[in-house]
């Protein structure tokens, strides 16, 4: 199943870059980003099948790191919003000069 | 697992859960709503939970379920109902033509890459026996097989990891503080 895995696991992380570049609302990018962690995390269990149960271990700790990360981005994303009462991309350009 | 001993209800339901999350992850990138594209992420979660059961990572599915799809999800859709994120100006936020040509671009040219990558010969020498973890955890129970290796050769990564969310829950009551109280002292 690992040549499975592997494929859906690539085609996920590249629908989620792609929502990276395409989308402007910057809670949509964040949730883009989780959904690449998700599918390197696919990536990590179906290789632990063959390697190891190291790979789930690690996959645990994304998880962790995940969590900290969407606590840490969504707090940004707030005081963000509150600063200039919008979430789009487009409009946060102050170090555009 | 060897491909041709598997049974064909596994590859079967492998294929289905991996279908079902390219499809709600297509969905989730084109959704213009935050709530509905947080929806179809859920259910990319869900699929991907099944598809870690399947391959031999039960506990990893039930804490995929409980952690992702539950309360980074939860958090996720609370933040989006408080910044009340549904006006119209907020919906159409997809970028002009010139960067969804970039982003096809760049999508294909990563989609390459990925999979000459993965079409690289693995390393013999490291591979373990079939049906290693699977036998394990029919001995063990799903849950040893992980715990065993966690608390002793990553103690220290774990301990560090409470660091992190201790650090991270600190940050984030620092950056969520209203502003002025500080004005106010």
């Amino acid at each position: 199943m690992l040549a499975e895995a592997l494929f859906f696991s690539a085609v996920l992380f590249t629908i989620g870059v792609v929502g990276v570049l395409t989308r402007r609302n910057a809670i949509i990018v964040f949730m883009c980003v989780e959904l690449m962690l998700n599918a390197v995390n696919l990536t990590f269990v179906a290789f632990a099948q063959v390697y190891g149960v190291a790979g789930q271990i690690f996959v645990f700790f994304v998880m962790t790191v995940a969590a900290a990360e969407a606590a840490v981005g969504l707090a940004i994303i707030i005081a963000l919003f509150r600063h200039r009462q919008t979430v789009n991309l487009a409009n946060i350009n102050l170090l555009k000069g | 697992m060897t491909h041709n001993e598997l049974p064909l209800f596994y590859v079967f339901h492998f294929y289905l859960f991996g279908l079902i999350s390219l499809i709600s992850a297509v969905a989730f990138v084109t959704r213009k709503s935050p709530v509905s594209a947080a929806m179809w992420l859920v259910c990319t979660m869900f699929c991907l939970a099944a598809m870690y059961v399947l391959l031999d990572a039960q506990f990893i599915g039930t804490m995929q379920v409980l952690v992702y799809a539950g309360a980074i999800m939860v958090v996720f859709l609370f933040v989006i109902m408080l910044l009340n994120l549904g006006h119209p100006s907020e919906l159409a936020d997809a970028r002009g033509l010139w960067w969804k040509l970039l982003a096809g671009a760049v999508g294909l040219a990563l989609l390459a890459q990925i999979f000459a990558v993965t079409k690289a010969r693995l390393p013999e020498a490291l591979t373990l026996p079939e049906n290693t973890i699977a036998n394990q955890v029919a001995k063990t129970g799903a849950i040893a097989p992980i715990a065993g290796p966690l608390f002793r050769e990553y103690l220290l990564a774990f301990e560090v990891t409470s660091v992190l969310l201790l650090a991270a829950v600190v940050g984030a009551v620092v950056l969520g503080k209203r502003k002025e109280r500080a004005h106010a002292r």
